[in-house]
């Protein structure tokens, strides 16, 4: 489609600037994954339910598949990458699921994980209640939620105690 | 890629917005947070031509509270709108309610008055906006105008609003001194759409160990066509609150009479009235019966 509209859209995405030019009608999940290569972001429902895509903007959880790439311009993008240095150097909430076994297939993981981080960064000491409802918006198909349960209240002990260390 | 093909255009002022909405006429779709209008477009139930995203827009972020009202700009979040303690002391039906709105990631995205502009009867805002008998500001090239709630909500997901129109801001209205206000629905799941969901404003005369109900009003969600105010004080006015119980069954009744809910793959409408009549019963007593705390009082069941 050599008519397609695109944009040159300039952001910042685990603490990188960027600027890539992407189709106006691309989703932010499609131009994390397909333009930048950052295929942690997962896509499952495509339409806001299951929370897979989730991503922090401007430090919040949203759908990345809920919003264009041009619509955020000037924003500040943390994907589950930016969450963690990879298998040997995990993030805090990586090192709760691990500790939790908060996951099995791992699909849904880097939305619960996003999720996670904004949420215990804003109540540090949340009640099992508490973390259900954190989660809420993210479906897991296998774990049942206990385990994913825990690991938030795992998440809240390691994120303050990271950050003491560094 | 998941919709249609459009173009994304992002002004970076209400003027300029509003000259591409009456250049572009109704290929044009206003785009805010979109928790409502993306899903749309990636099924492709909607393929407009043009979104004019007006995230960039200045100063219509803001949340404002007083005796007359909340008022609430265009690009406040249903976060921002949920965690506004001045919102919350002037109409805690607004907080009520939005804890119910999906999900915490949705709502850190979506706005308040795209959820108006969207007019979806299964929604929690057009029928708080309703019940407290709040307005809209529309803008456009050609002037502004009010428009009350009950003329806004023309059907179910449609308004009065023309192409060119943007919905700057909206208020609802405050509830007055010695109103209590409650909300409660049922989901499937949590953060679903309702099966049925209720509304209410109790006025009474506050007169202590004595105190008498004076009003009672009643909005709906996912059991009404467009969102509404129904006002049932000819069922309790004059009752004391300490005698609410006896008068609970005709608020349920008169509920259960004046609503209309569909049948679909949730729900039967007979499921659905049913509901709709438990959870007025029971949130009129629940307000009723907590005269020790006027106002704030959060009706959760």
């Amino acid at each position: 489609m050599s008519s397609e509209p695109t944009s040159t859209v300039r952001l910042s995405v685990n603490g990188v600037d960027r600027t890539v030019d992407v189709p106006d009608r691309q989703l932010l999940s499609d131009a994390l994954r397909h333009t930048l290569g950052l295929t942690g972001t997962h896509v499952g429902c495509e339409h806001g339910v299951c929370g897979a895509c989730t991503v922090q903007l401007d430090g919040r959880p949203v759908r990345s598949c809920l919003m264009f790439a041009a619509s955020a311009e000037g924003h500040e993008i943390t994907t589950v990458e930016g969450l963690g240095n990879g298998p040997d150097d995990p993030g805090p909430v990586q090192q709760a699921f691990i500790d939790c076994h908060g996951l099995q297939c791992g699909f849904c993981t880097p939305g619960f994980v996003t999720t996670i981080d904004a949420y215990v960064r804003e109540n540090p000491d949340p009640s099992e209640e508490e973390a259900r409802e954190a989660i809420s918006g993210n479906l897991c198909r296998c774990t049942g939620y206990q385990n994913i349960v825990r690991s938030v209240c795992r998440a809240a002990e390691l994120v303050p105690e990271r950050e003491e260390d560094a | 890629m998941k919709p249609a093909p459009f173009t994304l255009h992002r002004p970076r002022t209400l003027a300029a917005a509003l000259e591409l909405l009456a250049e572009l006429g109704p290929d044009a779709k206003v785009l805010a947070g979109g928790q409502s209008l993306v899903p749309v477009l990636n099924m492709r139930l909607a393929a407009p031509a043009h979104l004019v995203d007006i995230t960039a827009l200045p100063d219509v972020d803001r949340v404002e509270s007083s005796g007359a009202g909340v008022t609430v700009g265009a690009l406040a979040t249903h976060r921002a709108v949920e965690h506004d303690a001045g919102a919350h002391e002037h109409q805690p039906l607004l907080r009520q309610a939005l804890t119910h709105v999906a999900h915490p990631a949705i709502r850190n995205r979506g706005t308040v008055v795209g959820s108006l502009a969207h007019a979806d009867p299964n929604g929690e805002m057009p029928m708080i906006l309703a019940l407290t008998e709040g307005h809209v500001r529309a803008v456009s090239s050609r002037g502004e105008r009010e428009i009350p709630a009950a003329e806004l909500f023309v059907g179910p997901l449609e308004t009065c609003l023309e192409p060119d129109e943007i919905l700057v801001s909206a208020t609802f209205g405050a509830a007055g001194a010695g109103a209590r206000t409650g909300f409660d629905e049922l989901a499937r799941r949590s953060g679903d759409y309702a099966l049925a969901g209720v509304g209410m404003v109790l006025a009474t005369d506050g007169d202590g160990a004595a105190e008498t109900i004076t009003g009672l009003s009643a909005g709906f969600v996912s059991v009404t066509d467009l969102p509404e105010r129904l006002v049932l004080d000819e069922h309790v006015a004059g009752t004391p609150t300490a005698e609410a119980r006896e008068v609970a069954e005709a608020v349920a009744a008169a509920v259960r009479e004046h609503i209309d809910p569909i049948d679909d793959i949730h729900a039967t409408a007979d499921y659905r009235r049913h509901l709709a009549g438990v959870i007025a019963r029971r949130t009129f007593t629940r307000l009723a019966r907590t005269n020790d705390r006027p106002r704030t009082q959060e009706a959760h069941a």
